[in-house]
């Protein structure tokens, strides 16, 4: 007998213990695991304000909770009429100071973390040799991807953030069209991506992601942009500060790697001008200029995911690439056939196109 | 629906409705067409929880799903909620200051036809060419950019609803200031009628921004204008800036007369006076104060700067203030009452923990660091579905029950109405109380899909099990309403046996004129404390009985509307080019609305006289047919 309670309690502990795990979900997004310095404030004030308001909570439920049950018309009589009291300006002060001493407990650090995360101003610190001594990306957004720009090393990446751990990354956002809005929910909260403003921020990441079960972390569109704003999602690679210098030095290489293979190098005669003339949207070297049409291919062999959300493999690549409004709807990338004079890519093209796609990479 | 109207026929009852100018009957078109609102936006509704009930759904395409999403909240907020709002303020109000009809009774049907032509003209979009799909905020950088006529409607239609919404808002606060009984003062007012006060001045306020944003998107979109468009100079921001302005209002617009119609449940079904009245109504009024002080908490993440975001992090904070103590004197009215569980007072005890649990989050939202997060996930989602269906939802719901008897002389089935309530309350919680940690889990709002490798999938398919069951409880009540229309069982003055207010002294429907006799105020409570004296009329009279005037039914309000209705086609599609008859539309559609004014102008009409004699025949059961 005993047994059985004690088997049934550990059954419950861990039954708990799963759907308490299950409401933080996953480490890559959730704003509950937070893996950098302000997520890790926001959280502080999320925990802080939810025992204030579970106070409040649990005062209202008692009388409530009492006065439901002690003064039912089955106890109180059908008949009986109760005093009919006017109020009573005690408790009305009481009702009111006490709300405003709980407020005042969530006013001041409301105050403080609101400064304090906006406080941009060692950004442009810089050092004797006159480089900064911040990390500052200046991000893009579009009509649905991402690009991202390291204007101190001269080099632009897109749907992938690369970024170093331990240090506070600053970011400046601003919209190629129309709104959007720039959130890592693990990382910290979001910013709009205005359209007529660049907003200025910054975030610190203090985990890197390849401890992470998918090995990035993920970046999402936060305001309504259209069609495909669902699926306008970006990752972000988190490296420790060595790793991040030896990316920066194989992203400013002027010229891509050439394309190894046969197979790859018909995929990157179709992908130039004489070919699709993909390129005249989208850069392969990550040493180019920014405003690209399409987002900058020189990482994509080293990415997590095709189109910012599909698996990473040659299959859905192609899918993509014949087809791009069937994945993202709305989007701006016209399909393959349109750019070969109306006619299907072949199989064998698509195949070209993919390998040559998946061996642009600056990593190893 | 008094039984002459039935014995009118079918057509002579529809030209009645239509030429009514009887804030009663008004009421019960307001509460019809809102009602029908309601299922269309509860559909809607539908729609996208089946589409979220798992990873990646393909039941809907992700342009659609953001076309029902606008629709849904834009229905729900300006086309369900308020219209049935109002319906209770024109068919309640008067009677509780003890009036004969609101101080326009023109201009009343006027708002009626202007908001239901609105809300025709904006579901139209769904059959001509779709829907507005830049969610119900319309932020214009989005909504410029949307293809296709789903904005024009938007704007136009908002617009003419707006133009009705205004009207009836007005006057409501010309009827209060000046229509109440003698004795009737400010502080003796029921919460009801405070609320609907209070919720008008800020319907005077607050739709004129509305109504200057809606002109620029019109004017950006059909005639080429560039306040929005950011290339040419424009400035998105103010948009934003406009539409909160508006909007934040709003949201207390909704509530405040949801608060007024729980305070007269509490009082009534527990036998009790309001607990601090005057506290209840001065936190009535500094909420209606504080709620244009604090827009900018909705665009805390637009990168106004600490300073903006800072400052009105604190304003909203304050707004907990009163609404604790709202809170706390309910609580104290039932405390020490003898309460009596009727279905409107089951939703107004389960209104207490489910808006308090909105309020929390609200808070929680005003701490703008927090909000970074929270802003624009199902955080956000959460809770303002806790306000909005916990809070004003739950008051429609409850103030049908209460007032179906006053409106239409007979009583909803407390049986079904207790079941209508479990399902719907069980399942609101199951469907939103989720939504909260969804939101903490990283998922944004107004996504029409998800990948399975997000980890949201068990709690939206939990969300989506919740959302049939509300509708299980919509459904019930349809059949609620049926039954009880068919089965149609009389009632009194007072069906409830413990009515404080002057509604409940008079019969069930009123007569059309209301009060043969102006009633004479000696408290708050009057028919409460005519009874507790003993006095078996329920009330004393200012004045002795004679002749009474009222005012002629028209159909110009009808025709007025229709007007601008079919002007608003020719406006739409006059800039497409290719459609040359849209001039000609726009101009007819011009002429029946200037002519109807015209004529209303020109015409005198003087209305009519109820003769003493003809209320002493209606005293004694005969019925004065009011044309």
């Amino acid at each position: 007998m005993m047994k059985g309670i004690k088997k049934w309690r550990l059954f419950a502990l861990m039954t708990t213990l799963l759907v308490f795990l299950a409401g933080c979900g996953r480490e890559e997004i959730s704003t509950l695991i937070p893996a950098g310095e302000v997520a890790q404030d926001q959280f502080n004030l999320l925990i802080l304000s939810s025992i204030v308001m579970l106070f409040v909570i649990i005062v209202v439920s008692i009388i409530f909770v009492l006065a439901i049950v002690k003064f039912r018309r089955s106890k109180m009589g059908e008949d009986m009429i109760p005093e009919q009291v006017e109020g009573s300006a005690r408790l009305e002060f009481l009702w009111t100071a006490v709300p405003i001493v709980l407020l005042l407990v969530l006013a001041v650090p409301t105050v403080y973390s609101t400064f304090d995360l906006a406080d941009v101003s060692t950004m442009d610190v810089q050092a004797e040799d006159g480089t900064s001594t911040h990390l500052t990306v200046n991000v893009t957004a579009a009509l649905y991807w991402w690009e991202f720009e390291y204007p101190e090393q001269g080099i632009v990446t897109a749907q992938e953030l690369v970024v170093p751990t331990d240090e506070r990354v600053y970011f400046n956002l601003i919209s190629a069209d129309i709104k959007h809005s720039f959130w890592i929910p693990s990382v910290g909260g979001k910013l709009d991506v205005n359209p007529e403003n660049v907003n200025t921020f910054y975030l610190s990441f203090d985990q890197q992601s390849s401890e992470l079960e998918d090995g990035v972390f993920y970046g999402k569109c936060a305001e309504l942009c259209g069609p495909s704003h669902a699926l306008m999602d970006f990752k972000v690679k988190s490296v420790d500060r060595e790793e991040f210098d030896q990316w920066v030095t194989a992203m400013q290489e002027e010229e891509p790697a050439a394309a190894e293979g046969d197979l790859a190098q018909q995929g990157e005669e179709l992908f130039g001008a004489d070919g699709l003339a993909c390129i005249s949207c989208h850069a392969t070297s990550g040493a180019g200029g920014t405003g690209g049409v399409g987002p900058n291919l020189a990482t994509f062999g080293d990415r997590n995911r095709v189109a910012g959300y599909l698996e990473h493999n040659e299959e859905n690549l192609k899918n993509w690439i014949q087809d791009p409004q069937e994945y993202k709807p709305g989007n701006l990338m016209p399909d393959a056939a349109s750019l070969n004079d109306g006619e299907e890519l072949s199989d064998q093209e698509l195949d070209a196109l993919a390998a040559y796609l998946m061996g642009l990479s600056v990593e190893e | 629906m008094s039984s002459i109207a039935q014995k009118k026929g079918f057509g002579a009852t529809i030209w009645d409705f239509m030429t009514t100018v009887d804030h009663k009957k008004i009421a019960i078109l307001y509460l019809i067409s809102g009602g029908f609102f309601f299922l269309v936006g509860g559909v809607e509704a539908m729609l996208i929880r089946i589409q979220l009930a798992k990873a990646g759904n393909d039941f809907l395409s992700a342009g659609l799903y953001n076309e029902i999403i606008t629709m849904h909240g834009t229905t729900m907020i300006f086309l369900a909620s308020m219209p049935i709002l109002l319906a209770f303020m024109n068919a309640i109000m008067p009677l509780q200051i003890g009036a004969r009809d609101v101080a326009f009774p023109f201009l009343n049907s006027l708002g009626f036809w202007l908001f239901f032509f609105g809300g025709i003209f904006l579901n139209l979009s769904w059959f001509m060419g779709g829907a507005p799909d830049a969610g119900w905020t319309n932020y214009a950088s989005l909504a410029l950019a949307s293809e296709g006529h789903g904005i024009d409607f938007y704007t136009l239609g908002l617009t003419i609803s707006g133009f009705g919404t205004l009207i009836a808002g007005i006057n409501f606060l010309v009827t209060i200031i000046n229509m109440r009984a003698p004795g009737m003062t400010y502080m003796r007012m029921p919460l009801f009628t405070w609320t609907t006060f209070v919720a008008s001045a800020l319907i005077l306020l607050a739709f004129p921004p509305l109504t200057v944003g809606l002109f620029f998107m019109i004017f950006d979109r059909l005639f080429g204008a560039n306040f929005f468009a950011v290339d040419m100079g424009g400035n998105t921001i103010i948009w934003e800036h406009l539409f909160w302005i508006f909007g934040h209002p709003e949201v207390y617009i909704l509530i405040l007369p949801a608060f007024g119609i729980f305070s007269e449940i509490f009082a009534i079904f527990s036998r009790k006076r309001l607990f601090g009245y005057t506290a209840l109504v001065f936190a009535t009024i500094l909420i209606g104060f504080y709620g244009f002080m604090v827009w900018a908490h909705h665009m805390f993440t637009v990168g106004l700067g600490p300073t903006a975001n800072a400052v009105f992090a604190l304003a909203t904070m304050i707004i907990a203030v009163p609404t604790g103590i709202k809170i706390f004197n309910w609580l104290l009215t039932i405390w020490g009452g003898n309460i009596s569980f009727t279905v409107p007072m089951i939703y107004a005890v389960a209104f207490i923990p489910s808006f308090v649990a909105g309020g929390v989050t609200g808070v929680m939202q005003a701490i703008a660091p927090l909000d970074y997060q929270l802003h624009d996930s199902y955080f956000i989602v959460a809770h303002f579905h806790y306000v909005i269906v916990g809070g004003v939802v739950l008051a429609i719901l409850a103030g049908t029950h209460l007032y179906w008897p006053k409106m239409f002389g007979t009583m909803l089935s407390e049986k079904l109405g207790k079941w209508t309530f479990w399902f719907f309350f069980i399942g609101f919680h199951l469907t939103f109380f989720i939504q909260h940690f969804l939101g903490l889990m990283g998922m944004p709002r107004r996504v029409y899909t998800f990948g399975a490798d997000q980890g949201w999938d068990l709690f939206n398919a939990i969300s989506s099990a919740g959302a049939v069951l509300m509708a299980i409880g919509v459904i019930i009540m349809l059949v609620n309403v049926v039954m009880t229309t068919i089965k149609n069982e009389r009632v009194g003055n007072d069906p409830w046996g413990d009515g404080r207010t002057l509604e409940w002294a008079i019969p069930s429907p009123p007569p059309f004129y209301n009060f043969a006799q102006t009633p004479l105020v000696r408290g708050l409570d009057t028919y409460w404390i005519e009874k507790m004296e003993g006095n078996k009329k329920g009330m004393i009279f200012a004045e002795p009985l004679g002749d009474i005037h009222m005012p002629n039914g028209s159909i110009i309000p009808f025709v007025m509307s229709l007007g601008m209705f079919i002007a608003s086609f020719g406006a739409l599609y006059f800039l497409d080019g290719d459609k040359p008859w849209a001039l000609a539309v726009l101009v007819i559609g011009m002429l029946i609305l200037f002519g109807s004014m015209l004529l209303r102008s020109l015409k005198d009409d003087l209305g009519f006289h109820i003769t003493k004699a003809e209320l002493l025949e209606d005293a004694k059961g005969g019925k004065t047919d009011g044309h």
